[in-house]
């Protein structure tokens, strides 16, 4: 890991306002995230939390404020092979399959240069990042095929390959089965080893939460808590409770 | 074969290849990005460009380039911002493209009938020698651009977001994107036309996808499969005195229609051959059934 900006923090996010179209969705956030934190940012569907890291990342116009990463504004900032971000589901789908391998092999990019062909160091990174997920023997299968587990998984490996120093989650659990929580949560604590920095976006941690070092709780686009991991409450901490989450495109669509 | 004894069958079948490679190399980005249709929009404008060449009697192919360029990143443009309000926005600029194109056409001194078809639905069997070169160069620029840069604008049309946390150039990958597209539908127009350029562009993807696990060997199979039909299309039209460009679209819809046939009575045979041995299933992945998502 190339270390500039040494014990600095990792994200400066200062005041930011957000909305879409006339509709406010962040007002006046602050975020500070130090390395080798990992930060849960828990809330509601819709209470902003998605939107606050896509804010961070630049992938949602800023009405107002200013973010930086590693030191550098956001505008200026070109060390992207510095950051592992992992969408909340793949996209719309694509029309042509890709196999698990070529996915993951496209998150080797931002450390490849433009028109370079692939080092024996890269194709080591990229079986790496598909073994740390438990991949490595589904690497020539269609991504299409695997389940909804696997696919997230795979998006996981993908921000793995270009070896970060932070990663970004968005909903990795969400709709997850209990085989690929496991292994996404191995894969994290790996990352977390040694060294490396965390922001995951989840409505409930589960087996995440050992390895959560700090929660921020957002909530009708402020944040309302930030500090130690709530304890659940009400029907959230009953036993029997049976979180369901039904992938919903239509309102991922509202909510991106 | 003795129809390739004459040189214009040859030029025809050249130029029917160089097609047949291009488009589908190209295509499959379009196929990916789901905008199968979008040639089929830059092909409208493209006539404009012919247009403008014919009546300024400079070359029709070099205008159709420089016009089809500009509405591909129009067209990009537009498909940037994401609006619904878009769908008007690309009606304006095909239909604006091709009502131009007819309607300059018919204000140069060449306005046959017979030229204007030539443009719209190909004539491989005029192609002269200076057409080959111009379809090769510009040929071999598509081919360098789909092939050497696959990673990348394979990562731009897969997750565009991801591509953008990825530090890639995103917009200048999309605009080459979109000019190698104009650029495909100009090397096609001579040997299937502005109104059938689309098709080699997506129907040997998707005929090649219904027998492939990745990407790349999707390009593969779609390349193979457009150089099939180009040649199949070039002799069947010079043996049987088809429509060239016409017959070339037919072998490539041909040949969706046998593979998804084919396979479809594959599957029905291994059913037929599972059921009668229960006990070699599908191999358990330890997961619902109901999480698998669809197939793309």
């Amino acid at each position: 890991m190339t270390v500039r900006n040494e014990g600095g923090p990792v994200i400066e996010a200062e005041r930011l306002v957000v909305s879409y179209g006339e509709r406010p969705v962040l007002h006046d956030v602050d975020l500070t995230v130090r390395p080798a934190e990992v930060v849960a940012i828990l809330g509601a569907n819709g209470s902003g939390k998605s939107t606050l890291v896509r804010a961070v990342l630049g992938l949602v116009p800023l009405v107002l404020g200013r973010v930086r990463l590693f030191g550098t504004p956001l505008r200026r900032f070109t060390g992207w092979q510095r950051v592992g971000y992992v969408p909340q589901r793949l996209g719309a789908g694509s029309g042509v399959p890709a196999t698990v391998r070529e996915l993951v092999s496209s998150g080797r990019l931002s450390r490849r240069g433009f028109l370079r062909p692939p080092r024996a160091a890269d194709r080591r990174a990229v079986d790496a990042a598909l073994a740390a997920v438990g991949l490595a023997d589904r690497a020539g299968d269609p991504v299409g095929t695997l389940s909804g587990g696997q696919q997230q998984r795979t998006l996981i490996a993908r921000a793995l390959a270009g070896e970060p120093e932070l990663l970004v989650l968005d909903e990795p659990t969400a709709g997850v089965d209990a085989a690929s929580q496991e292994a996404f949560a191995g894969a994290l604590r790996d990352f977390v080893a040694v060294g490396g920095t965390v922001v995951l976006v989840a409505h409930e941690l589960g087996v995440l939460q050992p390895l959560v070092t700090r929660a921020v709780v957002v909530h009708q686009g402020r944040i309302v808590h930030d500090g130690a991991v709530p304890r659940p409450a009400g029907h959230h901490a009953d036993p029997d409770h049976d979180h369901v989450h039904p992938h919903a495109p239509e309102e991922a669509r509202r909510w991106p | 074969m003795s129809i390739f004894q004459y040189d214009f069958m040859v030029r025809a079948l050249i130029g029917a290849l160089v097609t047949g490679a291009t488009a589908p190399a190209l295509g499959t980005y379009l196929v990916q990005r789901r905008l199968a249709l979008i040639g089929d929009g830059i092909g409208h404008i493209a006539l404009t460009g012919v247009g403008l060449g014919l009546l300024t009697s400079t070359s029709p192919v070099l205008a159709a380039v420089l016009v089809s360029a500009a509405g591909a990143i129009a067209v990009e443009l537009v498909r940037e911002r994401g609006r619904t309000s878009g769908d008007i926005a690309l009606a304006l600029l095909f239909y604006g493209g091709i009502s131009g194109g007819v309607f300059l056409v018919g204000l140069s001194s060449d306005r046959t009938n017979a030229n204007l078809m030539a443009y719209l639905f190909g004539s491989p069997l005029t192609t002269s020698e200076q057409d080959l070169a111009v379809m090769a160069v510009l040929g071999a620029v598509v081919l360098a651009v789909t092939l050497l840069l696959r990673p990348w604008l394979f990562a731009i049309c897969h997750d565009e977001e991801y591509a953008r946390v990825s530090g890639l150039p995103v917009r200048a990958l999309n605009l080459l994107l979109a000019v190698t597209t104009a650029v495909t539908v100009t090397v096609a127009m001579r040997a299937v036309g502005l109104l059938l350029v689309s098709a080699l562009m997506v129907v040997p993807v998707a005929t090649a996808q219904q027998v492939t696990r990745g990407f790349r060997a999707t390009m593969a199979v779609a390349m193979a499969i457009g150089l099939l039909a180009a040649a199949g299309g070039i002799w069947a039209a010079g043996t049987y005195d088809t429509a060239p460009g016409a017959t070339i679209v037919l072998v490539a819809i041909g040949s969706f229609l046998v593979v998804a046939l084919g396979l479809a009575a594959w599957r029905t045979a291994t059913r037929a051959r599972t059921r009668r041995q229960p006990a070699t299933g599908q191999p358990s992945t330890g997961e619902p059934p109901d999480v698998v998502l669809t197939r793309w």
